[in-house]
């Protein structure tokens, strides 16, 4: 290993009850790219808050180039040369490139901004990243994703990043613009920065980093050279147990089909979908972010339009509005639960029941209705009057699958079920999906977490670009080639 | 054990929320009493007290209704304007009073309706829309008053926000106190029991996960501005009492009070939370402090600037409260 640029011991941070990191050991070298793996609620956010100097650890130290390094603002941070490149990126969308740059940190004669310096060193920075072809000039939200990434990188070694760290940066990017990104990460390397790499895609962590971390329940469980170390054993570590355990699947018999699309297609993706769902069937759809696969739920359950194509749910024809949809017996649970899934100022009670209220409402026949499916899926809150912003994410989740059943739906439409929730609780979802499926209910289920869905599903059709292509009986299918079928004609296009 | 202690200390942002701001006004009306126990401590004044809050009362409820909703209406003034401007016009051609009244209450309904289809149709923001309301209905009550005071004759209308003759004793409020209560009665069992209610306070919290659930977002809010401003006209009906004439000038920053009064009364600009009964609380606040600083014969100014530091430290508090204990 190259020389030691920053490192931490024993880091522990807590939040009231819950111990967010429990003991978190890592190393960056000069020149390195380090992964930091875990799934998602492993900590990886918290201990970026720590590192960045948004939170103060309870208890460990941090070095950096062999000075204690304890920032307690994100700014002093980023002066000390630790970066943090986060998933939102935070530029100033109307302002120009060379502005967001040195935003913050512009070099000043009186009150008057020195421009030519702006643009000198948004200059420097663009040449240093290999990126002179963009113009200093340009209004950050004229450039694409990929670009807007780059700028914020050119911000960071503006400062004088030793290290930067980039939190999931491909998730929102197209194929080619990972293989600039990639390159870009190579070069800040050789210039001798240390990368901390955040990701649960293990391909791009084989692709680039020269060792991994993982990050399971806030504490490191193990690390190693990514070169020596086998696929499945980084998978076990970031588990934490036998997969056979976390998924359990239990003998089921599809009955009849619920739920039929044809050649559906809504104004912009998806392109083309079709599928059959029975009873009894738990049915995943696997693909890239952006390859249209919660547009198409949306689409099925009302909340976009449908531009062709047919939705058959049980004996209805054609596209219906969600209340529609919910009357039939069809319910959806949103992949982002906090924006759109629920609403957090409300108590339990009301979000659980929200789309099933009687005309008029008695809240105690509300609460008691809360209380058992608070009970019956180990929903942890103080009650059903609880708002629930103040539960945790995998509680949150629990409820919003209530809903569901609560309502008594036949067919539910999940999209990224378990995303950001801890592995207790996805446990329990997984385990809870098998017995929907057991008692004749249809599952349809998105998810970017591809052994989860090789674990709970029945058949897997993967989508690319808008179009859903023929499923597979789950026994037929690995995980090779589904990113294979999800990247393959992306290539192509 | 572990747990019910916990529940004991988490109850207590619950409970704030609801008592917080009958408290506030315990200790306005109380601080008031102890400075001038002779003149403010009386049941007169009280009395006066009463009616001086029943039309930003009233127009609160409404109020309420729409920012939990997630929404806000700047024209409630203007509208309480051409409220009694229409009501005026009636009586002058001799429409029955209580028919002359519902024409008043009609005409708020029917600009919420106009707002309501403004916001859902065209999907503007509700700051927007009312603040062009604000405008244009204030104009419209000037020019259906042809720019003056419309007189009308004397009805039991103007009986409404008198204060009680000997021989009405028996009503303890005047019925335009009544009014207030039984209608704060009657939109605070709206919110709680219905499934309208409910969804009033799903929009507000998240419009998306309304969506999301089936509720018809967008019927709903064409309603919430109807119904609201509904009060808004009895609102209107009440101003009209007071004045006994038609004043198309009437009422002008009066939606400034009656935010403020929902505001302290515990509800939040974003939506999703709100009371009538702390709304009604939070207009009460207002008037007392009011009076209680006239009483004290505190100059107009000094009265303003304290109502203005009420309503921040309404919003502190607020804040306060919903600190999340991280």
């Amino acid at each position: 290993m190259a020389a030691e640029l920053l490192r931490m011991d024993g880091v522990r941070k807590r939040f009231g009850a819950t111990l967010a990191l429990d003991g978190v050991d890592l190393t960056v070298g000069a020149g390195e790219v380090l992964a930091l793996v875990g799934e998602n609620g492993a900590g990886k956010s918290t201990l970026m808050k720590v590192l960045s100097g948004a939170h103060q650890p309870d208890e460990g130290m941090m070095w950096l180039d062999g000075e204690p390094y304890a920032p307690t603002h994100p700014m002093e941070a980023r002066r000390a040369g630790v970066a943090m490149i986060y998933q939102e990126l935070s530029l100033a969308r109307h302002l120009t490139v060379m502005e967001n740059i040195s935003l913050g940190m512009e070099p000043v004669c009186g009150p008057f901004v020195k421009r030519a310096e702006v643009r000198r060193r948004a200059v420097a920075a663009l040449a240093q990243l290999g990126r002179s072809d963009i113009d200093p000039e340009t209004p950050v939200h004229r450039l694409s994703l990929a670009e807007q990434q780059l700028v914020e990188i050119a911000r960071a070694i503006t400062v004088g990043a030793r290290v930067v760290v980039l939190d999931e940066p491909t998730s929102s990017l197209a194929r080619n613009d990972i293989e600039r990104l990639f390159e870009l990460v190579r070069r800040l390397k050789a210039q001798g920065l240390g990368i901390i790499y955040i990701s649960h895609f293990l391909e791009e962590v084989r692709e680039l980093s020269d060792r991994f971390t993982v990050l399971r329940d806030g504490r490191s469980v193990g690390s190693g050279n990514t070169d020596k170390t086998p696929n499945e054993q980084i998978i076990a570590l970031m588990v934490g147990r036998d997969v056979k355990d976390l998924y359990p699947r239990s003998t089921r018999i599809p009955g009849e089909a619920v739920l039929e699309l044809s050649d559906l297609a809504g104004p912009i993706k998806p392109t083309q979908a079709s599928l059959m769902l029975h009873r009894g069937e738990v049915f995943g759809i696997a693909g890239l972010i952006g390859a249209g696969r919660t547009e198409l739920l949306r689409a099925i359950f009302g909340l976009d339009p449908v531009r062709s194509g047919t939705i058959r749910l049980k004996l209805h024809i054609g596209p219906a509005s969600p209340a529609q949809q919910w009357a039939r017996g069809l319910g959806m649970v949103s992949e982002d639960r906090k924006m759109e899934g629920l609403a957090l100022s409300l108590s339990v009670a009301d979000n659980l029941t929200l789309s099933s209220l009687p005309a008029v409402v008695r809240p105690s026949a509300q609460a008691g209705a809360t209380g058992d499916w608070i009970s019956r899926l180990g929903i942890r809150c103080r009650g059903p009057h609880q708002k629930v912003g103040e539960l945790s994410g995998g509680n949150q989740q629990k409820v919003a699958m209530a809903r569901l059943l609560h309502h008594g739906v036949d067919v539910l439409l999940l999209d990224e079920p378990t995303r950001g929730i801890d592995v207790g609780s996805k446990a329990q979802i997984y385990q809870l999906i098998d017995e929907l499926a057991c008692a004749g209910k249809a599952v349809l289920i998105v998810s970017s977490y591809l052994p989860e869905l090789l674990g709970v599903c029945d058949r897997i059709a993967v989508m690319c670009k808008g179009r859903l292509h023929p499923a597979r009986p789950v026994f037929e299918i690995t995980e090779h080639d589904i990113m294979l079928e999800a990247t393959a004609t992306k290539e192509a296009a | 054990m572990n747990s019910e202690s916990a529940a004991r200390r988490a109850d207590w942002p619950a409970l704030w929320s609801k008592l917080g701001s009958v408290l506030g006004l315990a200790f306005v009306v109380a601080l008031f009493a102890v400075l001038r126990p002779r003149t403010f401590l009386t049941a007169d004044n009280f009395q006066i007290m009463l009616l001086q809050t029943a039309v930003v009362g009233t127009a609160a409820l409404g109020m309420t209704m729409i920012i939990i909703s997630g929404g806000i209406d700047l024209s409630i003034g203007s509208n309480i304007a051409l409220c009694t401007v229409v009501i005026a016009l009636l009586l002058q051609q001799h429409v029955p009073p209580a028919l002359a009244a519902l024409g008043g209450i009609a005409t708020g309904a029917t600009c919420g309706a106009l707002i309501g289809l403004l916001i859902t149709r065209l999907n503007l923001t509700p700051f927007i829309v009312t603040l062009g309301m604000w405008g244009a209905l204030r104009g419209a009550a000037k020019g259906l008053a042809n720019e003056t005071m419309v007189a009308a004759p004397s009805t039991w209308l103007n009986d409404l926000l008198q204060s009680l003759r000997p021989q009405n004793r028996w009503m303890i409020f005047p019925p335009g106190v009544w009014l207030m209560l039984i209608l704060t009665l009657f939109v605070g069992a709206l919110l709680r029991y219905t499934r309208f209610g409910r969804h009033v306070f799903a929009i507000g919290s998240n419009e998306q996960t309304a969506r999301l659930c089936g509720i018809p977002v967008s019927r709903t809010k064409l309603l919430i501005y109807l119904v609201g401003l509904a009060f808004a006209g009895i609102a209107g009906v009440l101003q009209f009492s007071y004045l006994t004439v038609g004043d198309p000038t009437t009422a002008n920053g009066l939606e400034l009070a009656v935010i403020a009064a929902v505001v302290i009364g515990g509800a939040s600009l974003n939506g999703g939370e709100g009371s009538v009964f702390g709304s009604l609380m939070g207009a009460l606040i207002m008037t007392v402090v009011a009076n209680g600083c006239t009483k004290m014969n505190l100059s107009n100014w000094l009265q303003e600037i304290v109502t203005g530091a009420i309503i921040i430290t309404a919003a502190v508090l607020d804040r306060l409260r919903h600190r999340t204990p991280r």
